[in-house]
This record gives C-alpha cells, sequence and structure tokens, in this order.
C-alpha cells in the first residue's frame, strides 16, 4: 500500500516536471506544444549519449541534456510555432503533432528502435529503509527535483522582471507590448525553459524505467499533459498536484484494479474533474474583460 | 514656435481588406494638448495603435522626434518617449497594482523604479492604499488610473490616451480630466482621443475631427467647439 503511494508520488513527480512545461508554454503562448513529451525523448537520449558514448559524468550528461532540449525548444518555437502567431490554434496544434512525429522519425533514424538501456543518472544518494519499506534513490531524487523545480518557477515567475513579464505576455500581448515587452523573446524564453525541464524529465523517466526508445517521451507527455489540465492548465501549483494526483491514480489503479485499464481510469478521472470543475482543480476562473 | 514632437503623415492602414485609416495626417507640437474626436468606429483608435506600433500602415509616415518610426516594432518605441494607454485600459487584472506599475517602467533601469511608483502614488492615492491588490479587484475608475499611471511610469514625453473616460460615472470623469491638465502642466504632450468631445475641446489646444477614416475638420479646441457642424454632430446641438 505504501509501495504504491511512493512509486506513485515518484511517478507523479516526473509528470509535475513534464505538466510545468505544458503549463508555461500553455499559460504563456496560449497554445498547447504536444511535442513537449518528445522533447523529453530527446533529453534522455542527448543524456544517454553523453553517459554510454561520451563516457561523460551524470551531472555533466545532465547540463549537456538541458542544453541540446532548450536549444531544441527555441529552435521549434522559431521554426514550427511563431510563423503560426496569428493562425488558428487548430493550425498550430497540428503543426504540434507534426513536430511530434518529426522528433520521432528522427530519433528512429538516429538511434533506429532498438531499445538503449539508460544507465541510472539519479541513484548519487543512498536509498532509505524504513522497516519493509525501501523508498530507492531514484525516487528521493525524484520527488526532490520536482519540488525544488516548482519552488524555483514560482519565485521566478512572482518575483523576477521576466517571470512578471511573462505573466503580463500571458494576459495581454498587446498591452506587453505597449509597456515595451518583447513578446517575441518572452515566448522564446517560456520555450527554452519548458524544454529544459523536459531534458530532466527525460532523465529522471529514463533513470525510473530505463527502456529509451523514439517513442518514449508520447504517453508520458499525454499523461503530463492530462495532469496539467487536471490541476488547472496555467497554474504552476496545479501542474505539481494534477501530476502526483495522476501519478498515484496510476499507481494505484495498476495494484488494485487492473494494468491494462489504469490508463482508462486516469483518462476518467480526468473528465469528470473536469466535469465538476471545468478550469482544473487550482485553475483561475476564467475572468470576463470588461 | 514649439517643436514638431510627432508627424503624421499621409497614414493609411488596413485591416485585411477593411481601409480603416484613409490617408490621415496631423501632427502634435510640444506642449501641447491635442485631441482627436469622432464618432464610434471613425478610425481613432486604429490611428492611436498604428502610432504606438502596434498596427503597422501600408503607407505613410509617423515621424517622432524626427525619427521615422514605421517598421520599428511596438516594444521599441516606448522607449523612444511615447507611451499609449490604450482602450479599455487593459491592465493586468492577473498582476498586483505595483506590478502593473513595475511592468509600465519595463525599459527603464531597475533602480529608478521605485521613484517612479512614489510618484505615480502622490498622483494617484488611491493606488497607494490597493498596491497589493490584483488589478482585476479594482473597480472602473481605479483600473483607469491604475492603466494612465502605469503608462506614466515609462516618463513618456508624448502620453497618448485612448477615451480615458469610457463608462465612467461624472465624477470620475472629472477627476480623469483633472489629471489630464495635471499631467499637462508639468510637461507631458498630450494626444487625447475621446467620446467626450466638449470636454476633450475644453482643454485641448488644437482638436482634428475623424469621420470614416479621414480627418475632417481641424482647429483650435475653442474653434471647433463653437463650429456648427461640431455642435451638430458631436456636442448634441
Ligand atoms: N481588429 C479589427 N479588425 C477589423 N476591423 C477593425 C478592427 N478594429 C477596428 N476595425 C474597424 O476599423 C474602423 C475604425 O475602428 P476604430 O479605430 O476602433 O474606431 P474608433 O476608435 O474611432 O471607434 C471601424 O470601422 C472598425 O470596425
Ligand atoms: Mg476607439
Amino acid at each position: 500500500m505504501l509501495n504504491y503511494l511512493i512509486s506513485g508520488i515518484s511517478l507523479g513527480s516526473v509528470y509535475a516536471i513534464i505538466a510545468l512545461g505544458y503549463t508555461m508554454v500553455y499559460g504563456i503562448a496560449k497554445m498547447l506544444n504536444f511535442a513537449h513529451g518528445d522533447v523529453i525523448m530527446v533529453g534522455g537520449y542527448a543524456a544517454f549519449c553523453a553517459g554510454t558514448y561520451f563516457g561523460w559524468p551524470a551531472p555533466v550528461a545532465v547540463v549537456f541534456s538541458m542544453c541540446i532540449c532548450t536549444i531544441l525548444g527555441i529552435l521549434i518555437e522559431k521554426l514550427a510555432y511563431k510563423p503560426l502567431r496569428n493562425a488558428t490554434s487548430l493550425a498550430v496544434l497540428i503543426t504540434a503533432i507534426g513536430v511530434s512525429y518529426f522528433l520521432q522519425n528522427m530519433a528512429l533514424i538516429i538511434w533506429t528502435s532498438n531499445p538503449k538501456a539508460f544507465p541510472n543518472m539519479a541513484n548519487f544518494i543512498p536509498s532509505i529503509i524504513v522497516g519493509d519499506i525501501t523508498i530507492s534513490s531514484t525516487t528521493i531524487i525524484t520527488i526532490i527535483a520536482s519540488v525544488i523545480i516548482m519552488i524555483a518557477l514560482t519565485l521566478f515567475t512572482s518575483k523576477t522582471k521576466m517571470g512578471k513579464a511573462m505573466r503580463a505576455v500571458s494576459e495581454d500581448k498587446g498591452a506587453a507590448q505597449l509597456m515595451g515587452i518583447n513578446v517575441n523573446a518572452t515566448i522564446s524564453t517560456t520555450f527554452a525553459i519548458g524544454s529544459g525541464l523536459a531534458a530532466i524529465a527525460g532523465v529522471l523517466l529514463c533513470s525510473a524505467y530505463p527502456n529509451l526508445v523514439p517513442t518514449t517521451g508520447s504517453m508520458p507527455g499525454i499523461k503530463a499533459f492530462t495532469a496539467a489540465v487536471l490541476g488547472g492548465i496555467g497554474s504552476i501549483p496545479g501542474a505539481m498536484l494534477g501530476g502526483i494526483l495522476l501519478g498515484v491514480l496510476e499507481k494505484f489503479a495498476q495494484a488494485y484494479i487492473s494494468t491494462q485499464l489504469s490508463d482508462a481510469i486516469v483518462f476518467a478521472a480526468l473528465i469528470i474533474v473536469l466535469i465538476v470543475k471545468p478550469s482544473g482543480l487550482l485553475g483561475k476562473k476564467i475572468q470576463e474583460k470588461v | 514656435m514649439a517643436k514638431t514632437l510627432l508627424k503624421v503623415e499621409d497614414l493609411n492602414v488596413y485591416y485585411g481588406s477593411i481601409h480603416a485609416i484613409k490617408g490621415i495626417s496631423f501632427e502634435v507640437n510640444e506642449g501641447e494638448i491635442v485631441t482627436l474626436i469622432g464618432a464610434n468606429g471613425a478610425g481613432k483608435s486604429t490611428s492611436l495603435n498604428t502610432v504606438a506600433g502596434l498596427l503597422k500602415p501600408k503607407t505613410g509616415s509617423i515621424v517622432f522626434k524626427d525619427k521615422n518610426l514605421v517598421g520599428i516594432p511596438a516594444h521599441k518605441i516606448v522607449k523612444q518617449g511615447m507611451a499609449l494607454c490604450p482602450e479599455g485600459r487593459r491592465v493586468f487584472l492577473q498582476l498586483s497594482v505595483k506590478e502593473n506599475l513595475e511592468m509600465g517602467a519595463y525599459t527603464r533601469p531597475g533602480r529608478e523604479v521605485a521613484d517612479s511608483i512614489e510618484m505615480v502614488y502622490d498622483l494617484f492615492p488611491r493606488l497607494k492604499e490597493r498596491y497589493k491588490q490584483v488589478a482585476g479587484t479594482l473597480s472602473g475608475g481605479e483600473q483607469q488610473m491604475l492603466a494612465m499611471g502605469r503608462a506614466l511610469m515609462s516618463k513618456p514625453e508624448l502620453m497618448m490616451l485612448d477615451e480615458p473616460s469610457m463608462g465612467l460615472a461624472p465624477i470620475l470623469v472629472d477627476q480623469i480630466f483633472d489629471i489630464i491638465k495635471n499631467l499637462h502642466a508639468h510637461g507631458t504632450t498630450i494626444l487625447l482621443v475621446e467620446q467626450n468631445a466638449r470636454k476633450a475641446l475644453a482643454i485641448a489646444d488644437r482638436a482634428y475631427v475623424l469621420e470614416t477614416g479621414k480627418i475632417v475638420n481641424s482647429g483650435s479646441g475653442k474653434e471647433l467647439l463653437s463650429d456648427d457642424s461640431v455642435k451638430k454632430a458631436y456636442l448634441g446641438g
């Protein structure tokens, strides 16, 4: 019982980090970056290459992976989304799906579909054993990482000039420009942050589930998106809460109901929450502009 | 003779195929209050938004302090010394009063911001009382004050105001006009768009009348206040 809770929180923490990326980008650029999950996969491969092929130590591999993903995120935004800034949201969504397949296929060409055995990069502290329960080092690192990231993002958006500008852009791009805020640069920064986080999520995810394939990012990506919506898309604590709830729910469903049905149960939970509270658990009420 | 601060010449602006501004020219001299009046849909907001860089003109020039602004993105125009307080206020509803003011000073060095905020608080004591509140909880009048205070935070030489009295109770309208006069007395040049033509003309040095994207009349505020066609169309007879 407690074991499932812990592994649920651990998985949920990874969802939370991915969901934070979704929520940041949605909150500021008002678009669903469906390729976000595949950036995670690229982050996984980047860290894998750095660790296994180049023989770099884990921290260096993680930083390398973050750099790759940050650049990738900025490029995706510049090349795929920026030209569509004034297009319909459907066009943007289709483009995002296109980017997602593009990344998966590029990974397939470069790394083939043979699974790569990912070296654990999140086990540099000892496990904790309490009675007959073992909390693995990876689990502890994952949970700590997600909490630190959430706190850092909250401080960033509430205290820094750039963070406040992001919130201003998220509300009214035109008014933000009138303040002298460079909206394109702000959106670019948001993608950079979200993608850098995706790299961390990729490393943590692959450390816990070491089979790395080109589709590694898709399912966690979709689940994290669900988590972001569940918690209230656009809300940082919402992404965190949604991610952890989803992870715990998934693990419990697997343990007590059915492994096959666990995904269906997770999505059913989302639907119920959205019926009761359409803006998600911690979502802001949609304010009418007067 | 005062220096020309803003000179707009033969401006044409389109929304897709809609020709909203049809070759207008006007100018604002240093130290003046100039007003654009006109019916709903005449193109007043389109004119201001184009000057501020939010819209791109098809042809024409916008020269501010001897520099052509056409083609410069909106976020770089603020730095030239021009601020637009947009129609409908458009304060950031989820940011606090203080954060809204900070955004107004986005292009200025951090160390100057605190002083400017105090200056705005002196002008609008209500904002000081509510500095922590998110702007969405302010009343309409308070939001208008915040929008004006926010625009002032960039220390503009030219302040453009788009319908600052819209939707406000008469007593607040008077207050807003007092503040505009006050800003002007402190050396800010003002370009004012108003639906309240009588009040706007009363404080304006000069005025232009806009009708379906064209300037059809212009003169000093006094002249237009007693102009028959203006009286009929905008001052209720
Ligand atoms: N975003 C827009 N898209 C298309 N047409 C617009 C848009 N905004 C304004 N217009 C049109 O341009 C004309 C001028 O509008 P506007 O500048 O808002 O007038 P005013 O501020 O004088 O009321 C109107 O005919 C209006 O319908
Ligand atoms: Mg208007």
